[in-house]
């Protein structure tokens, strides 16, 4: 069965289209899905692209927190519906609870587009289950907020419970232990700041994002 | 001040040739003389207005053809030169004159491609100067109706150890940083330059390029009587206001004048101009648009004349239906604003709410502004119905604008300058040291922008020329299997070259864009220039323009290349000190087929290292001799187009057919930073040897490659080269851990590495 794919728009976004087409060259179906939507489609799986949703004003996700679509994507994911985050998505989610922590300024202040390695810390995600745990995989990173922050007893309690995703091998945005991507309890909402459909063709430099999206992909049918 | 219409006072009607008096004028109760010099018109040409009006202007009147008729919009110093740039090819379909040029690239798709210059209000405000400068380009692009797809940014500045360069650099990179990434558009190369010339006048050229469905291409132009011109997105402030005339138009002096012209620097809205593209590429697919036009310099006073003057109507332009951003502004404020992230579509009245349900979606405001109407004027209304502010012949504003055709002569100290010829400077101690001076990575300037968007960037910035696939959302898809098609974008220009022969040196530039594109496999398509220059006003700048201008149309001429469209900036000068003349143009290329990455810069292991074309021994207007000497001068070696274009031809075969594992065309700084350049993004050395000495090493003779091959594809480059007849010769190898020129450079890759990467890093801290 077909994985079909939910990319939520929100007005700024800008890396709907990228993920629509690297979710199709894995032979999903992707639906562009309105942030002003009060439902979703019927979809297998939502991603919250990267981009500048609403701008970034007031602070990336604080606005997109309250677009309709976001209560929608909270009962998909309290239905244990695969939710991920890429980036500017990434934020959303933490802003609106579905994951801990928040996204503050590069240590650099600067922003930075970049290939980086990111070791996978746990296959138990949907976003890692086609991973090997402690493979190494070259993906862009494109943020100026990218530097995750939590207190101390959230990131205890992140590693008591096997949810750090991944982890920079070489920190570039100063984030907290080196995090590049976290998961809820129920394992199935994933947010990172690496863009794994940038990393989708050997002709753009890597394809290990691939297998991230991939891992989506094959989660899903078995969930239907 | 008052700006109310009023009866000008009694004026005699002036025939052609009686000198033109200052005048009293009466405005808003006050008498006040001469308001049009203020506004930037020259007597002559406040008497022209009056000629083309019958009457004395209004003072919005005046306003409109002061911004209008600056040099800014019109072009009016520069226009009679470039004329004699060659601009048509069968695959041109949209040339010079509107608001991008436009290629035909075959299968239903077209290219869209505009670079343009940000340079005075980046040097009194870096960050909203660059970022503006980016929305402004991005929105000469979707005007056309091609999706924007990646930026270039060609940006120059004075020597990092002044404060003042430094605070313009970051400013200006963060600009282009916070403005080309949230707007959803890669910056996908450029060049950046440091030399003191700039100093005080920075130069910021952006290039935009777009691609559509042919189908889709529109003309900024109204049509249909009766039909309506909406304005959308951002509200209409007083940001900007004569930034054409105030700050384009004119040099710099000293650092108070320069504070008070912060307020012609628009303010961006990276967030607005997104929503605007998206929204109108969604009313131009959908068919609800008769004509659109960006607003950019002189505001609602171009985009409304201009729309009418090309399709041979009028237009009724109501100012109270302006959205405002502030109380209390006057009609000609609304006129002449440069708030940015503006658009004016023209629209029939039966798909008007079509037209707002679509920009109400995407939360854009929109409101009808005006109503097409016979006859040519351009009339500025109160309101609909209300009392006529301003009334003008709408294609006056455009064609009747003043042509000068200025003294030009040489600068005086010309033959002296080319006559200083750095050969005479004594030789480096160690040309190792030397090189590592002149190496600089350009990393920390692009790994500020998103250069990867739209999942098309192959080539990233850094290396000849960026190589993009070619695709976007809402082109046609190819079929699975077929070839791929990509462009290939290279954006250059030297200063140096050009204040030694403004002629050659242009025309060096433009050969050096052309190999940059071939180096990547692409076979150049158009050019677009950027012809940045001192003040007009000068007689030696007109020469240097009108050479450059030369020197660019022989260029294009002898490759084939036609001129799709340019920007000229002047009055790039301060405290009387005019820049080095410094064009830059973009060449946007095609390659056929992209069915690997291409060999890129770099060198293997076990290579052996080409070079294609021959060194002239000189260093005049070298790197070396500016950036370790300070020295200016010399005569620029040989440019023999013909052999150029062999060498072009055989380099974009040679990549194309895979026969060089690593490229590099050889420039600034160069045979030695080419070989330099090669290893240090590889990690690989090199030992070659026959460079005789540092003028070998260092110098910029034009028409020059070199190539890593391997194994037979060595002799193949032989064989093609000589039928070619290009020069061709076998220097040395790639291979270790050391960059060695026999008997002049022996350094670790891991130093050249860190001398490099450091280079830019390293003079922006702290001292």
């Amino acid at each position: 069965m077909t994985a079909r794919v939910g990319v939520v728009l929100f007005p700024g976004s800008n890396c709907e289209h990228d993920v629509v087409e690297a979710v199709e060259a894995l032979g999903a179906e992707a639906e562009i899905v309105w942030h002003g939507a009060g439902a979703l489609p019927d979809v297998d799986a939502v991603v919250l692209p990267g981009g500048f949703a609403h701008g970034d004003y007031l602070r990336p996700g604080a606005v997109a927190r309250f677009s309709p679509v976001m209560g929608a994507v909270r009962d998909f994911a309290d239905g244990g519906g695969p939710v991920i985050g890429i980036c500017n998505g990434f934020q959303v989610l933490t802003e609106a609870g579905l994951l801990p922590g928040a996204l503050q300024k590069n240590s650099g202040l600067k922003f930075l587009c970049t290939m980086v390695n990111v070791r996978v810390e746990t296959t138990n995600s949907i976003l890692t289950s086609a991973a090997h745990g402690g493979q190494v995989l070259r993906i862009p990173i494109n943020h100026f907020e990218g530097n995750y922050t939590c207190p101390a007893d959230t990131l205890a309690e992140l590693r008591d419970q096997d949810r750090v995703v991944l982890r920079y091998v070489d920190n570039p945005n100063g984030s907290t232990d080196s995090i590049a991507g976290v998961c809820n309890e129920g394992r199935n909402v994933v947010g990172l700041m690496p863009h794994p459909e940038r990393a989708s063709d050997a002709l753009l430099g890597s394809e290990d994002g691939r297998i991230l999206l991939r891992s989506l992909l094959a989660h899903v049918p078995a969930l239907r | 001040m008052n700006f109310q219409v009023m009866e000008p006072l009694a004026f005699p009607i002036m025939s052609p040739g009686i000198h033109f008096e200052v005048r009293a004028c009466r405005y808003g109760g006050a008498v006040k003389d001469a308001v049009h010099r203020a506004l930037g018109l020259t007597d002559d040409e406040a008497l022209a207005v009056e000629r083309i009006l019958g009457r004395a202007p209004n003072h919005l009147e005046l306003a409109m053809y002061a911004v209008m008729w600056s040099e800014h919009c019109s072009y009016k110093s520069s226009r009679t030169h470039l004329r004699r740039l060659p601009t048509e090819a069968p695959h041109v379909l949209v040339g010079p004159g509107e608001n991008a040029g436009v290629v035909d690239v075959g299968d239903g798709v077209a290219v869209a491609v505009r670079i343009e210059s940000h340079n005075h209000p980046s040097a009194v405000e870096p960050y909203q100067g660059a970022a503006t400068g980016v929305g402004g380009i991005l929105r000469d692009i979707f005007t056309m109706g091609a999706r924007p797809v990646a930026l270039m940014d060609s940006l120059r500045f004075g020597s990092l150890h002044e404060a003042r360069s430094r605070w313009l650099f970051e400013g200006v990179v963060s600009g282009i940083s916070g403005y080309g990434n949230s707007v959803g558009v890669p910056t996908v190369g450029g060049e950046v330059v440091f030399d003191d010339v700039y100093a005080e006048n920075p130069l910021v050229n952006v290039l935009c390029l777009g691609v559509m469905p042919t189908s889709r291409l529109v003309l900024g132009r109204a049509s249909g009587v009766g039909n309506l011109a909406v304005l959308f997105g951002s509200t209409t402030g007083r940001d900007g206001i004569g930034g054409v005339s105030v700050l384009a138009s004119a040099g710099f002096g000293d650092a108070e004048a320069e504070q008070a012209k912060r307020p012609s620097v628009q303010v961006g809205d990276p967030f607005e101009e997104k929503r605007l593209i998206e929204a109108c590429l969604e009313l131009l697919d959908a068919g609800l648009v008769v004509g659109i036009q960006d607003l950019g310099g002189a505001g609602l006073t171009c985009a409304t004349s201009e729309t009418a003057a090309r399709g041979g109507v009028g237009m009724d332009v109501y100012a109270s239906e302006v959205a405002r951003r502030q109380p209390g502004m006057e009609p000609f404020e609304v006129m002449t604003s440069e708030s940015q992230e503006r658009m004016l579509a023209i629209v029939t009245p039966e798909s008007l709410d079509q037209v707002l349900a679509v920009c109400g979606r995407w939360e854009v405001r929109a409101s009808v502004v005006g109503t097409v109407t016979h006859g040519g004027r351009l009339r500025i209304l109160d309101h609909p119905g209300g009392d006529v502010l301003a009334d003008v012949p709408a294609s006056s504003l455009h064609d009747a604008a003043p042509v000068y055709d200025r003294p030009a002569s040489p600068p005086d100290d010309l033959a002296e300058l080319r006559a200083a010829d750095p050969a005479r400077l004594p030789p480096p101690a160690d040309c190792g040291q030397d090189l590592l001076a002149l190496l600089a990575d350009p990393a920390w300037v692009y790994r500020q922008y998103d250069h990867q968007l739209f999942l098309n960037t192959v080539e990233p910035p850094g290396g000849d020329a960026a190589v993009l696939r070619l695709k976007a959302p809402g082109l046609p898809k190819a079929p699975l299997g077929a070839p791929s098609k990509a462009l290939a974008v290279s954006t250059d220009g030297n200063g140096r070259w050009c204040a030694l022969d403004p002629r050659q040196g242009t025309a060096m530039n433009v050969a050096e864009s052309v190999l940059n594109v071939a180096c990547v496999g692409g076979r150049p398509l158009a050019l677009v220039n950027c012809l940045n220059f001192g003040n007009p006003e000068h007689p030696e700048v007109m020469w240097q323009l009108s050479e450059s201008i030369d020197g660019m149309a022989e260029a294009c001429r002898v490759l084939g290349i036609p001129v799709v469209g340019g920007n000229v900036s002047l009055y790039n000068e301060s405290r009387g000190r005019d820049i080095d003349p410094t064009p830059v143009v973009g060449v946007v290329g095609l390659i056929e087929r992209l069915d690997a990455r291409p060999p890129g810069v770099g060198l293997a292991e076990g290579g052996r290292v080409l070079l294609l074309g021959q060194t002239v021994l000189t260093l005049a207007g070298s790197l070396w001799a500016l950036q370790v000497r300070g020295h200016r001068g010399g005569t620029l070696p040989p440019l023999d187009l013909g052999l150029h274009a062999r060498l072009t031809e055989l380099v974009r075969g040679l990549v194309e057919e895979g026969l060089a594992v690593g490229i590099h065309d050889v420039s600034d700084g160069g045979i030695g930073v080419a070989l330099a350049e090669m290893a240090v993004r590889s990690g690989v050395g090199f030992d070659v040897g026959g460079i005789g000495d540092h003028a070998a090493l260092f110098s910029e003779s034009p028409s020059r490659v070199v190539l890593c091959s391997e194994g037979h594809a060595v002799e193949q480059v032989g064989r093609r080269a000589q039928a070619a007849g290009v020069p061709f010769s076998e220097i040395g190898v790639a291979g270790g851990h050391r960059l060695v020129v026999q008997g002049l450079v022996d350094v670790g890759v891991d130093q050249a590495e860190a001398a490099w990467r450091d280079a830019i890093p390293g003079a922006l801290l702290p001292a």
